[in-house]
């Protein structure tokens, strides 16, 4: 298990690496964590000319809580999320979905930049930061730009970040404070990915309804958190249910898919309307 | 593709080496540097055996390269052991209560263990099954690994009373 070789980069600052990028174009690719992308290289599934190191650049780093949003640095690592005791108090959905990542090793080194970034979805971050109406920041060498959680994902792996931009920080706009939340996931094993994953906020705001692994990108649904504020449960699940797009694969076929689907959004919301406040 | 000089500490003392950047940092330590107690199970990100600790975390060797562990700070389960060569508390807790069959795994499994208890000293058993999620032991049935586990927070802790 060898990739092929390549040239590799560690710069110290931002600027440094958008121009390693700029010169060597789709030949060149950042790593933050690497355990999704190092699995791939492993595989020879992906071959890259100029691996970029982001993990001396400190300002990809930190959490920043305030009155009404976290900003997240894109090299933040799942452990540092769930370590976090300012973020557990301000957006505790955050803790709950990334125990749920893969395992502790994979935990200490996979960031939630990269997590979000490469449009994996399989990755459970995604369908969270819909959920959570988050904005990804992207910046490149016409400086940064912001695009919203629900408009970056067009496909699997494919997303609205251009290849010689890097994904920098992650800003949540905080639900209303006492809200209900849960992130539900089943999954065949430790490590696993989601045969079916769901994220729910409910507030006196209204309610949001995202999922994970049930299409070829996170799935938030409208109607699903218009159903699920006026009360009505079921109308919740059904509208959820009819915004998926599962495929059959390793973790079984449709029809099994959209069963665990509909157990894991129910539980989802039902969760997440007993622990609101008012 | 040309070699990196790469250094960085092992076990408390430094250690340099040429390598290519594609390099794991498994293979380094395996075939550069001889340190082989960190094991190759599945090669894949998913068994744990190759188990390192580099800044404060357990890491995957296997899915690491050699590069970015330039400058780190890495331990192995060789640098667990206690500074006479005797074995550590965990080690001692892991043949007290069996925590081990066909060993292939501990390694990877103690030097786990050895970050978890730092940052949980006195887990509950859930703790420990959760923390240890990470390394898969095809032998044992975890069970013994658990006890051993929560025998040696016991220890650690009395130990660390006693010197107060």
């Amino acid at each position: 298990m060898i990739p092929a070789a390549f040239e590799y980069h560690r710069p110290a600052d931002l600027a440094s690496a958008l121009s390693i990028l700029n010169t060597h174009g789709d030949e060149a690719r950042v790593v933050a964590g690497g355990h999704s992308l190092i699995p791939m290289m492993k595989l020879r599934m992906t071959e890259i000319g100029h691996l970029v190191d982001l993990q001396d650049i400190a300002s990809l780093r930190g959490i920043e809580v305030t009155s009404d949003s976290v900003v997240i640095g894109a090299m933040t690592t799942q452990h540092e999320l769930i370590t976090s005791d300012a973020l557990a108090t301000a957006l505790p959905i955050i803790r709950e979905a990334a125990l749920l990542i893969a395992d502790p090793q994979v935990r200490y080194m996979g960031t939630l930049g990269g997590n979000v970034a490469n449009g994996d979805p399989g990755n459970d971050m995604p369908g969270l930061m819909q959920c959570l109406d988050a904005r990804f920041t992207v910046e490149g060498a016409d400086g940064p730009r912001e695009i919203k959680a629900r408009a970056y994902y067009e496909s699997a792996y494919f997303t609205a970040r251009e290849e010689e931009e890097i994904l920098t920080k992650v800003t949540i706009p905080l639900p209303a404070a006492g809200h209900g939340f849960a992130y539900e996931k089943q999954k065949r094993k430790v490590g696993d990915y989601a045969t079916a994953a769901c994220g729910v906020i409910v507030s006196g705001d209204g309610a949001s309804v995202a999922m994970t692994n049930l299409a070829d990108t996170p799935i938030w649904s409208e109607q699903a958190g218009t159903a699920l504020a006026a009360g009505d449960v079921d109308g919740a699940v059904a509208a959820a249910l009819a915004a998926i797009d599962p495929q059959e694969d390793m973790r079984g076929p449709i029809a099994f898919k959209r069963h665990v689907a509909g157990v894991v959004i129910r539980r989802a919301m039902e969760r997440a309307l007993t622990r609101a406040k008012g | 593709m040309s070699k990196m000089h790469v250094k960085f500490t092992l076990n408390g003392e430094e250690v340099e080496g040429l390598a290519e950047p594609r390099t794991l940092l498994i293979h380094f330590l395996r075939e550069n540097l001889r340190i082989t107690g960190p094991h190759i199970g599945c090669e894949t990100s998913h068994c744990g055996a190759c188990t390192v600790d580099m800044d404060g975390k357990s890491v995957k060797s296997c899915t690491v390269f050699v590069a970015q562990a330039n400058g780190a700070d890495v331990t192995t389960i060789e640098g667990l052991t206690n500074p006479d060569g005797t074995l550590s508390v965990i080690q001692e807790m892991f043949r007290e209560h069996h925590g081990l069959q066909c060993g292939y795994c501990t390694p990877g499994m103690i030097t786990r263990v050895h970050r978890l208890l730092q940052e949980h000293p006195s887990p509950t058993e859930e703790d420990v099954r959760f923390g240890i999620a990470g390394n898969l032991c095809r032998c044992t049935g975890y069970q013994n690994i658990v006890k051993a586990v929560l025998a040696a927070a016991d220890q650690l802790n009395a130990q660390k009373e006693a010197a107060e």
